[in-house]
Parts: structure tokens; sequence; C-alpha cells
């Protein structure tokens, strides 16, 4: 303890003499702040320097909260005074950082004539070694049996998702109260969340409904939709001998690997005006080629085809959890296929397709890229945010309040999901599906369903098909002639005098995007793995809120976090707009999740005496979780890593708000290309992106797949099988 | 000042483990309820009681692997309440054996020798040296998941072993074994802890395998300790009906206990008079069990005062096993005489033997 307090300590003096206090507009690592003149260029000095030499005398509480604290560490005192000391060392020097930050103008001492600059590193260190001497102290004190890491861990999480999750969204939440004049006040929030645009019911009269409706109403649809169908798929696989079901399986792959508005451009290619569907039928049977495509159904469309497969992947899980035997029991009680699957089977699997309309729902509100490409006018409430505020007129207050809505839906949907179903689950332990065989459905209602299947997974080859050939394509319904112009316009290298030259527009963003991505994935799967570890492993006072932080990065919607995160991070004290920064940690606490639901899965399956063994034999937990729970959870982490990085790859809705001219991401490249009609370049690139995509999904699975075959624990083994169970199962 | 402490001040030396007074609550939840004893250094001590009566949350309180809500726990004089399970000098056996399973026997063994600073060389000699103890010293190079449940077992008491903890707990050691297995781990375990003079705290629920290992048997129900004896004592003397019952699996019949003299007291048990050892002179209606293998049948039933039908019976083999209705309700009865059994239907008389009765209660 005293070893790494005390490192911390020095740590945090160093940064107040040497880094700079203030952030760097060059960036941090180009080190033009060692250089500088720090006297002329005041941002680029470090603490003590903006103390001594120019009069910032209100760092002088730092420096002497950080002298208490060393000598609190040097002085010999009992281990709860100690504590005590330094718990309030570093909730001081935290509460003076943040007043510092957020509100100087309460200091007197405070230079204010110059514009404010956002902190630098400096700060940054300063911070974390205040956090850790709060938490240190609180180890001292008993919490969490004295443990050090655990305590330190859990106080970091929780100022990261405080700082990156939770204020941002209080930001979305202030900026609805303000009207566009600035005045504060309950009338601006409540004439928003009233407007007549967005809760009006005239559609119910002929004209248009108000945005809230549009996406409940779609948000309604597409989940009964993908519910039934991906019930259809799970039954296919699960209970009929159909020859290729193995095969479509593999189709839950395909809404990872593609960018979610990926479908919409090939249901334009297919169906828009100049269609390749819609020409044939155009010259065949003489009706007029239409817009028809663009609106409701086209939205709702291609959003049944991306998350279809969602829906399945929660339901054959489901659909295989009912135990066989449970079956069994009601086919020798003498009901017939029919009444078994209709009084057994299906009730059994009730909260299951709650779950999946749910997951379907929320997935269908939170969809940006479909209604942005194919709305027309149909606008539903994450475009609408999106307009609010690259629109005409730009106008915060209402992206806010239109983002409040839209949070308040999603966390409706996701507190139904979670507090509701949570308790709700009949079925069994999954991958137990091999004892004893599953019910066959009537072969009649199989070979309907099996018809439904067969003629979906058709139509999602053939949109996939167009999105794989479009690129190669002149220009659709016009001149349907071979080119690789396309292509080459978005990807051409050239071999020149001057070496390699990436002539392509697209390697920009590509490079971009593969670089932010590979940076923010080992942090996501580092953050999520350790949040899982403490929410399965550990006990400790602040859980519930901590749980209710991570479930926050589950449900806020891409677009809200987009725009609550240039409301939160375009002023002092954390400036991040246009930075790549901004874009990394936004794609860390959106991914987290995914990292932390495998983490807590795969947790949860090992065995916790592993722990306390390990314990025991007076490993702490440090080296416990080193040495014991993330090697056997290298699986988890691996899928974790790969998952993060390619669905930063894919994602938009958060990401259109974050780029930058310097830092363009792959997919708001794309919607930038189909805004201004490039169709042919716009496939090109997302036909590439899935490739590439589908290129290390499938390669991790090889790799994971393999690992897990060597691998033959005890202990897992002891987990999974319950001799009894299964014997009078089989 | 109660006597347990008192106790450990004076045997500093020879008694190991002390409880003084401990209780374990989960928010309103009592799992263990003012408990006290004190393990003698060098015996193995099993803490015994059905699922759910606080025996293994009393063992990890020693571990450190909970906290205690009250009281005080001292190791060899010293107060550890209010350390960690990194600051106690205990090690555990776990019931799942808990062996990493991405680290060969050897690492295994030597995992704690080498975090706590030891380097690599010394500590795979140590833990080989462990290996050995168990019987498996050429097993080192090998995983954990290509032994046998036996091996695994041994690797996990070699990995306890070669801290050279002051007290060893083992938490239900033998369940994940088969029957057979069973037995012989049992014998090896107990040998190497006499062999060792180690302490140990062995907590099982099988009363069988209790009785096989232990030195000292602290009974548990219902988060408390019920009775704490050696193995002999608790099957001859039970302290109430739980024991007897769970123990013994002893019928538990009401009685009359009419003169106690020199600690054995005059009974009538159904109009059969036997004598019936008791310390504590209990007299008038008193609650008596008696164990199965005391019952004695006789064929001629009208020389008998007490008489019963056979109602259920059946062949073990080295025993017969009856059920009989009689006065006293239904009584379960163990017999060595396999060559002429009582056949289903038929009156037998009943006697007593002179051991394996005991009051343990007055009727209320």
């Amino acid at each position: 303890m005293k070893k790494s307090l005390g490192g911390w300590i020095v740590l945090m003096a160093v940064a107040l003499a040497v880094l700079p206090w203030h952030q760097q507009e060059a960036g941090f690592f180009s080190g033009q702040w060692i250089t500088a003149d720090w006297n002329a260029n005041k941002t680029a000095a470090s603490a003590l320097y903006l103390l001594f030499r120019q009069g910032y005398d209100a760092l002088w509480p730092l420096v002497g909260i950080l002298a208490v604290a060393a000598a609190t560490l040097a002085a010999p005192l009992s281990r709860f005074s100690r504590g005590l000391l330094m718990l309030g060392c570093g909730g001081g020097g935290l509460a003076y950082l943040l007043i510092l930050g957020y509100a100087p103008e309460w200091l007197a001492a405070w230079p204010g004539q110059e514009a404010q600059v956002g902190l630098g590193y400096g700060t940054l260190i300063v911070a974390a070694g205040f956090l850790f001497l709060l938490t240190g102290g609180a180890a001292r004190l008993g919490a969490c049996r004295g443990d050090l890491f655990v305590t330190g861990m859990i106080g970091l999480i929780i100022a990261l998702i405080s700082l990156f999750v939770i204020t941002p969204v209080g930001h979305i939440l202030a900026k609805a109260f303000f009207d566009p004049e600035g005045h504060a006040g309950l009338g601006a929030l409540f004439a928003r969340l009233t407007d007549q645009r967005v809760w009006g019911l005239n559609c119910l009269s002929g004209g248009r409904c108000g945005v809230a409706w549009n996406t409940l109403y779609l948000g309604a649809m597409t989940a009964v939709t993908c519910t039934s169908l991906g019930l259809c798929f799970a039954l296919v696989v699960t209970r009929t001998g159909f020859r290729w079901k193995r095969s479509l399986r593999a189709l839950t792959l395909l809404p990872i690997i593609t960018p979610p508005f990926v479908i919409g451009l090939a249901l334009i290619l297919l169906l828009g005006r100049n269609g390749a569907l819609t020409q044939f039928v155009a010259s065949w049977l003489g009706i007029p080629p239409g817009r028809w495509v663009y609106g409701f159904f086209g939205v709702w469309l291609s959003q049944v085809l991306a998350y279809t497969p969602i829906a399945f992947m929660v339901l054959i899980g489901v659909v295989e959890g009912v135990s066989p035997s449970v079956e069994e029991a009601s086919q020798t009680l003498g009901a017939s296929r029919w009444q078994t699957l209709y009084r057994v089977s299906l009730p059994l699997m009730k909260p299951g397709l709650a779950n999946a309309f749910l997951v379907t729902f929320i997935e269908s509100m939170a969809d940006f890229g479909n209604p942005m490409v194919l709305g027309g006018s149909y606008s539903v409430l994450s475009t609408e945010i999106y307009f609010a505020i690259v629109g005409a007129q730009t106008d915060e207050g209402r992206a806010a309040s239109l983002g409040l809505i839209l949070l308040c839906f999603s966390i409706a949907a996701f507190l139904i999901q979670r507090r509701w179903l949570g308790k709700k689950s009949y079925a069994t332990v999954t991958g137990k599906a091999d004892n004893g065989q599953h019910a066959a459905l009537s072969p009649r209602f199989a070979r309907l369903i099996t018809g439904v299947v067969v003629a979906w997974t058709s139509f999602t080859l053939v949109i996939y098909g167009m999105v794989l050939t479009g690129g190669f394509v002149k220009q659709w319904g016009r001149d349907n002639s071979f080119t690789l112009k396309h292509y080459i316009n978005a990807f051409g290298i050239d071999i020149g005098a001057n070496g390699l030259q990436w002539t392509g527009t697209a390697w920009s963003s590509f490079f971009t995007s593969m670089s932010i991505a590979g940076m923010a994935a080992p942090l996501t799967a580092i953050l999520g793995m350790t949040t899982a570890w403490l929410l399965v492993r550990q006990k400790f006072a602040l859980k519930s809120v901590f749980e209710f932080g991570t479930m926050m990065c589950f449900a806020v919607p891409g677009t809200v976090i987009g725009v609550s995160y240039i409301l939160a991070f375009n002023v002092p004290p954390i400036e991040l707009t246009g930075t790549g920064l901004i874009l990394i940690l936004c794609f860390v606490f959106r991914n987290m999740p995914t990292g932390l639901r495998g983490g807590v899965a795969a947790m949860s399956q090992l065995d916790k005496s592993l722990d306390e063994a390990s314990t025991m034999l007076r490993a702490n937990s440090f080296t416990t979780a080193r040495r014991i729970i993330f090697p056997l959870l290298k699986p988890a982490i691996t899928t974790a890593l790969v998952y993060s990085f390619v669905r930063s790859i894919t994602s938009i809705s958060a990401v259109i708000f974050l780029v930058s001219a310097k830092y363009d991401m792959a997919t708001s490249y794309i919607i930038g290309l189909v805004e201004n009609g490039q169709y042919g370049t716009a496939i090109a690139y997302s036909s590439m992106l899935i490739v590439v995509m589908l290129s290390c999904v499938l390669g991790v699975q090889k790799l994971v797949g393999s690992r897990r075959l060597r691998r033959q624990d005890r202990v897992l083994n002891d987990l999974q099988s319950q001799p009894v169970l299964q014997k009078g199962a089989a | 000042m109660n006597p347990s402490m008192q106790a450990s001040r004076q045997h500093s030396t020879d008694i190991s483990l002390v409880f003084d007074q401990v209780t374990k609550k989960y928010g309103r939840v009592v799992a263990v309820d003012n408990i006290s004893f004190s393990i003698p250094k060098g015996s193995l001590v099993t803490l015994l009681g059905p699922s759910g009566c606080g025996k293994t949350t009393t063992l990890r309180m020693i571990a450190g692997l909970e906290s205690v809500t009250q009281g005080r726990i001292l190791l060899n004089g010293e107060d550890v309440t209010r350390q960690s399970a990194i600051e106690r000098n205990v090690s555990m056996v776990f019931q799942s054996y808990a062996l990493f399973p991405h680290m060969t026997v050897l690492e295994n063994v030597a995992y704690g020798l080498t975090v706590s600073g030891m380097p690599t060389r010394e500590a795979n000699r140590q833990a080989i040296e462990g290996l050995s103890l168990v019987g498996l010293a050429d097993y080192g190079p090998r995983l954990p998941s290509e032994l046998s449940g036996g091996q695994q077992q041994r690797v996990a008491v070699a990995r306890a072993l070669v801290l050279e903890p002051q007290v060893l707990l083992l938490d239900e050691p033998l369940s994940n074994l088969d029957t057979k297995l069973r037995r012989h781990v049992r014998d090896e375990i107990r040998g190497i802890q006499l062999k060792l003079n180690l302490t140990a705290v062995y907590v099982t629920h099988d009363q069988e395998e209790a009785m096989a290992v232990s030195d000292q048997i602290i009974v548990m129900n219902k988060q408390k300790i019920v009775q704490q004896a050696s193995p002999r004592e608790l099957f001859e003397m039970p302290a109430d009906e739980f024991v007897a019952d769970f123990i013994c699996n002893a019928n538990l019949v009401s009685g009359e206990a009419r003169r106690n003299e020199g600690g054995r007291s005059e009974c009538v048990i159904g109009g059969v008079p036997l004598t019936i050892p008791d310390q504590r002179a209990r007299l008038g209606d008193v609650r008596v069990a008696v164990r199965p293998d005391a019952i004695r049948l006789f064929g001629d039933s009208d020389a008998h005062p007490l008489r019963g039908e056979v109602v259920y019976a059946s062949f073990l083999g080295t025993e017969m096993q009856y059920t009989l209705k009689t006065p006293l309700g239904d009584l379960f009865v163990r017999s060595s005489d396999v060559l002429e059994p009582h056949p289903l239907g038929s009156q037998v008389g009943i006697g007593f033997a002179n051991h394996g009765v005991a009051i343990v209660g007055t009727a209320s």
C-alpha cells in the first residue's frame, strides 16, 4: 500500500512540475510543449511554473494537499488515521479540481482575463493520483476487505463512467432546459417535450404524425416482424430436418459485420427509382417507377432485414433451452405435436420472445443509418436529432430534448427487459440440447415455416449480392455494364516515382477507422473485463450505483451519445471535439457493454473457488486477476477485442456527430457519398468493409474455437455436467 | 471473560484455534449464531451437520473468506478477526479442488510459493517435495485434467500443504469422489495429518466420514453448535435428539427414568426395564435414543412385555434391516442374524442391549 500510493504521490509531483497543465493545441504527443517558451505560451507551461512565475495562486491548494498526503504517508500513524487522512486528501483534491474545472469563477485568485483552455495531461495525472489516494484511504479503512487494487479499480471505473457517460447525458438534460435565447426555464423544456412536431397525431386524419409516434410505430412493427421471423428461423434450425439448417446459423454473423445502413443502400439499388427490380417491373408490366421505397415501408423493410438475425440469435438459445424432456413428457401424456408446441414449448419460450421483441425494438429506435438513407419524409427521432444539429438552423436545445425523449424510450424498454424479464426465465441451462430429442413439428407447419425461412433467406442473399456486386456496375438501372471505376476511385493505389501512393479517396477514412478502432478495442476489452470481474466477483457498497452506470452504457442510443458528447466536450475543462480521442472514448464506452456481457457470462462459468483458492495461497487480487482469471478468460477477451473493433468500424449513429475533417471515419464517409448520390463508390466501399470485417470475425472464431478444444478443464466440465439430470434426460 | 478465552491463555501452546462467541449475519439472516469452540494443536476436528447449518460459513470465517459480524477468532493466541485471508497462515482444500486448469500440476503446487516471492527453482523443489508427500512426484508436468479425481484431490492437498499452514482447512474434500475412492482418499488424508501432526478443520455432512477421520467432532444444527465430543462419546452419549438422529440414526422413543445412582439411571421403556448411563440424572418421563443395532428381536413374542409386527424386512448381506410396528411407534432395527430372519408380518418380542441406548432429553 505504502509503495503504490507513494509512487502516485511522486508521479503527481512530477506532473505538477513538468507536464503542461493545459491542453495542447498541437496535441500532447507532438512534443511542442517541451520546446515552447513557457513565458510567452502559457498553455504549454506546467502547474508549478504557472504558480510561481505567472501568479496562478489558485493552484496553491493542490500543492498543499499533496504535501499533506506525502506527510501522512511518512508519519508514524495508526492504520485508521492514515486511512482517514488519505481519504480526506484524495476527496479534497478531487473536489478542488472539479471546482477549478467547472466553476473557476468561484476562485478569486484565478486570473480570468484570458479565454479558458481545456485542461491537459498534467491535470489528468494529478486527478488520477487524487482518485487513487481516495480509494487507497478507503481500503485502509476496511472497504472491500482492505483490498487496494479492488477499491482502486472501482474508483477508476466509477470516475470514468461518471465522466464519459453520466456527465454527457447530464448535459443533454441541462441543455433541454434552455430556450434558443439562452434563458433557462421549465417552460422551454415543457414546450419542446410537448411539441406538436413530436407528439402530433395528425396521421390519424390524413396528415403527418409526430416523430415520437413515428419512432414507436416503426420500432413496434420492426420488432414484431423480426421476432416472428426469428422464431421461424429458430424453429427450423432446432426442430426440423431442413438440409441447410447449419448454414442458417451463419446468418447471425451478418448484423455484426454489416454497417447498419448498407441494407438500406442495397434496397435503393433494388427497389429505388432506378432499382433493378423496379426497372424490371416497369419494362415488363408497364408500371411506372416510383419513389415508394422511401418512407416507412423502406425503413421498416431494411430494419427487418438487418435485425432479424439478432432476434434469431436471441431466440435460438431460448428454443434450444426448452428442455426436451418436458416436450417428451407432454407427448407421453398423449399430446399431439401441435398441442405440445402450442401448450408447452411456446409458453416456455414466452420470456425469450418478449426479450427478442425488446432487443429489436431498442435496435430499431437507436438505428440512424437506415432512416437516414431511406426515410424520405418519414422522420424518426434519431434523424431528427441529427438535423437539429447539422440542419439549416442549429438548435441544440431541440436536439437535446429529442435526445431526452429517445433516451427515456430506450431506458424504459431496457428496464422492462432487465427488471421484468430478467427474473422470468423458464429455459434450462443452454448447451444441454444434445440430451434427448426435441419434439418434431407437425409436417404441415414445418413446411410452412421452412418456406418462410427459405424465402426470407433468399431475399437476404439477394440483398447482400447487390452489395457485393453493386460496386462493379457503372450506374444502376441506367448503365449496367461492368466497371472497376468505383473501386479504383475509392481504393486506387499508384506506384510511381514517389513510391507507393494511396490515391483512392477512401483510404484516408479507411485508415482512420482502422487505427481509431484498433486503439479503442484493447481499452474496451480491458475496461469491460475489469468491470465484469468487479460485478461478478466483488461485493462493495456502491455496487448498485456501479450497475446503474454500466446499465446506462447499454441503454443510451448512439445518436444521444453523439449529441451529448459534442454538448459536453466542446467547452473547457474537457475539450475534445475534433480530436481522435473523442472517437476512441465514444467507442470505448459504446462497446464496453458488449465486452462486459461476454465477460460476465464467461466469468460466471468460472468456479468461484478458483479465485478463493488463489487467495488462500496468499495471492492478492491483482495477482489473482492476472494469473488465474484473465488467462482462463482468454477466449472471451479475444472475442471482446474483435467485436469491439468490428463494431467501432461499422457504427454510424454516434460517430456522425463526432467526426471532423482530420478524423473522418469510413461509415460517415460512406453516408456522405450517399448524400452526394455517389451510390457506386458508396457500395464499393461498403462491400470492402464487409469483406474486411468478415475476415476479422471468421479468423477470430477459428482461433478461439481451436483453443477451446485444447483446454479441457475439470472445473468447467464439472459446472456443465450435472450427471443425475443428464442421465435422467438421456 | 469467558471460559474459552481463559483456556486459550492457559494452554496457549496446546490450543491452535479459538472461536470466541462468533456470529455471522448476512443482512438480517443469521448464518452462524454465537458459537465458541477451541481446537487443540495437532488434532483433526470435524464440523458436521446437515446442509445450511453454518458449518461451511464457519470454515470460511477461519479462512478469512467471510468477515466476522461479532466475536473474535484467535489463531495461536493472535487475534486474526480483522486480518484478510492473505495475512492469515491457513490453507484450504476446496470441495471442487479448484486446481487452476491452465497450469500444470507442478505450477499449481508452486503457485502459492511463487506469488509470495520465492524464486521459481526453490519453489519447484518444494512443490516436488509436496507432491511426493501425496505420492504424485512424477505427475508434475501433467495438466490437472489429465489426472483422475482422486489424484486431483491429492494435488489440492499438496498445494495447500507446501505453504506449511498453521491450520489446514478441508471443505467437503471427498464429495466429488465416487464411493470406493472416498474411503481410500479419506484414510490418506488422515494419514498425512497424523504423520505431519497437522492441525486440521474438516467440514462434511457425512457422519460416517466424520467418525472415520476425526479426533473431535463438532456437531452443528440451525447455526449453532449442538455438541463437541470425540466420535465415541458422540456415539455413546448423544447430547440431544438431533445428534442421536443425525449421528446414530437412532430411534427416538419415550421412557420413564425411575432412579439415578452413580451416573446410571434405571429406566422402563415400553414395559422393558434397563439401566442407562446418564450423568445429568434426569428423572420422570424422558426421551430415549435407541440405536438400530441395540434392539434385540426374539421369535417367541409371548415371553416379552414389548412386542411388534415386522412390516418391512430387507436382506443386505451382512445384516438384516427391519421396520417394526410397536406401541412405542415405528422402530428401525438392524440385526446381524441373517441366518434366521423374521418373516414379514410375524410378531416378534423386543429387547434392548446394554450399549447404544441413551437418554437425550426430558419429555416436554
